[in-house]
């Protein structure tokens, strides 16, 4: 079998993210960049399929600038077998990147479709579940739980929905999308950046490959959210039973 | 003039109050540049459910109402939506942010080739179209945005939209045919752990007592942040920290990858405030932190700061809050 898994360049999730003052996008001088947190986790449980199945393959792919190689060499060094670059300078909504997976999809056939739920850069949640519906297959988000059921004909999976773990089965080919808890992803070590480098990773122009895929969101202006301001501090329970009794009126 | 279905959101006969919010986003569309919406629930035995929406502004309220349809599972759910928003003429699909809406409404605007918008907070009209406000980075951008196309699909906030009050007229029930034999059938349902009874959901109720890293163990966070959250009659919830640590559930967690939460009143016992936990509750209107160190963050988006032991505070407060 072959596992898709879709790696975003975003800016790490310890990064201060600050708004430009033009407001036209968010400042990146500085700014270290990394696998999306929750592809890295899809990555991880691909290659746990791997090392207990054996006869897996595992794609990376990643579309947008050029940079994105980097964070395609971080998923080899990982242990993905090999890596698509899909060049693109432009802006795509999910949408957009939906139907370039897609395409990517049919021409690699993958048995299953991992990725994050979300990108913790555009926080839309709604790539897998778009290329889900793309293609015709079926889906689970939220995944926390994962097991291959008859010979990888379905997977068992559970869900973290707002209510509680909720367990499903899908048949396969299928797009799962991760939680933070299905698994702690591996540290890339000297000897995988070392492998990684002889991996093939391939380029191809966006606009050879999905030549229709076009944004329809259109970015006005980027802000920062105002600024909540802090409080008084209370000494005291005594006191701050009263300020909420009285003050904020709120018990 | 915009035609807008919004989908409702229920648990087991019970309407997700955040439905109502996303009711009152459609009303504010309807009122800046005319239009109606309708309401579609779907779901096995949703009479109850349709009927507490009959006087939600809604100039109908649909119900996709089969066997097929007892469980939320995104195939089915998502090719209804798009049959009812095919045959209705709708031109904007909306629902309340959850994890319900994410996993169905992406599908159904796949389906439908149509482009969305997660998480917006305000609206207004445009030229003939309408531009949207969303958030992103974990709350730390708002994005002014636009969406082509003659139909969108959108998740909105609940906290951003007011609850409007109830039309003195009733809307009509309108049944929308289903056959559940057609529907596609990739998921199946296999079970579903139950939120633990008698507390309300975090999204839902007026105040909400969170607990962080300070807590130490399971006991601990029911005698401390169940215990003061039974108190109030409010909901529990968690930092990622404790839900990394195995004391709580991954259902509990608030934060930017957990519930968004924006209640009355929020109590961040024990909680740091790293910027991921505050993306999911800093739209609340009365923040109080108790934390041991003085210069956590999360002191600087609270309304009341008490410095001090969780371990001590807690107990107090909840022996000053009980009756007698």
């Amino acid at each position: 079998m072959k596992i898709l898994v879709p790696l975003k360049r975003v800016p790490d999730a310890d990064t201060k993210i600050r708004v430009k003052p033009d407001g036209s996008g968010i400042e990146t001088d500085g700014v270290k960049f990394s696998v999306n947190p929750f592809d890295a986790i899809a990555l991880e449980e691909a290659l746990r399929l791997k090392e207990k199945f054996g006869d897996i393959e595992t794609v990376v792919a990643s579309i947008g600038e050029e940079a994105c190689a980097e964070q395609l060499r971080t998923g080899l060094a990982m242990g993905a077998d090999r890596a698509v670059l899909i060049r693109s300078d432009a802006d795509l909504d999910p949408r957009a990147v939906a139907q370039v997976l897609a395409a990517l999809f049919r021409r690699e056939q993958p048995g299953l479709v991992l990725m994050g739920k979300q990108a913790i850069d555009d926080d839309s949640n709604q790539c897998g579940q778009m290329l889900a519906a793309l293609l015709g297959l079926g889906q689970a988000t939220f995944v926390s739980k994962l097991e291959l059921l008859d010979h990888a004909s379905r997977a068992r999976c559970g869900r973290e929905t707002d209510a509680g773990l909720e367990t499903v089965t899908v048949t396969l080919p299928a797009v799962l999308t991760t939680d933070l808890r299905l698994n702690e992803p591996r540290y890339v070590s000297v000897p995988g950046i070392l492998k990684a480098k002889k991996k093939p990773l391939e380029v191809l122009p966006l606009t050879d490959f999905c030549a229709g895929a076009v944004s329809r969101t259109k970015l006005l202006r980027l802000e920062a959210p105002p600024h909540r301001q802090a409080g008084a501090r209370v000494r005291s329970v005594d006191e701050l039973l009263d300020k909420l009794r009285h003050e904020a009126k709120v018990i | 003039m915009p035609q807008i279905l919004v989908i409702a959101e229920h648990d087991q006969g019970q309407l997700k109050a955040a439905t109502l919010a996303a009711t009152g986003f459609a009303r504010k569309v309807g009122s800046a540049a005319g239009g109606q919406f309708e309401v579609l629930v779907l779901g096995h035995g949703v009479a109850g459910v349709a009927e507490s929406l009959r006087h939600c502004g809604a100039v109908s309220v649909l119900t996709a109402d089969d066997p097929a349809l007892r469980h939320p599972l995104a195939d089915k759910f998502a090719a209804v939506i798009a049959g009812v928003v095919r045959g209705r003429g709708a031109t904007m699909v909306v629902a309340a942010a959850s994890t319900f809406s994410k996993d169905i409404l992406p599908r159904a605007a796949g389906l439908l080739d149509t482009g969305m918008l997660s998480d917006v907070i305000d609206v207004w009209p445009d030229g003939g179209d309408f531009t949207f406000k969303r958030v992103l980075f974990a709350g730390n951008a708002l994005a002014t945005v636009k969406l082509d196309g003659p139909l969108k699909f959108l998740t909105v906030r609940a906290a951003a939209f007011a609850t409007p009050p109830p039309t003195e007229s009733a809307a009509p029930v309108v049944a929308v045919p289903v056959d559940g034999a057609t529907l596609p059938n990739q998921i199946e349902f296999v079970a579903r752990e139950g939120r633990a009874a008698g507390r309300p959901d975090a999204t839902e109720a007026p105040i909400v007592v969170s607990g962080g890293r300070a807590i130490r163990n399971a006991d601990d966070f029911e005698r401390l942040v169940g215990g003061l959250a039974d108190a109030l009659g409010a909901a529990v919830g968690s930092s990622r920290a404790l839900v990394d640590a195995g004391i709580t559930p991954n259902s509990l967690q608030i934060g930017q990858t957990g519930k968004v939460v924006a209640p009355n009143l929020y109590f961040a016992l024990g909680i740091s405030g790293a910027i991921q936990h505050l993306a999911g509750m800093k739209d609340t209107r009365v923040i109080v932190a108790v934390n041991k160190d003085p210069e956590a963050p999360v002191f600087e988006v609270a309304d009341y700061g008490l410095v001090g032991d969780v371990y001590e505070v807690v107990p107090e407060l909840i022996a000053k809050l009980k009756p007698g």
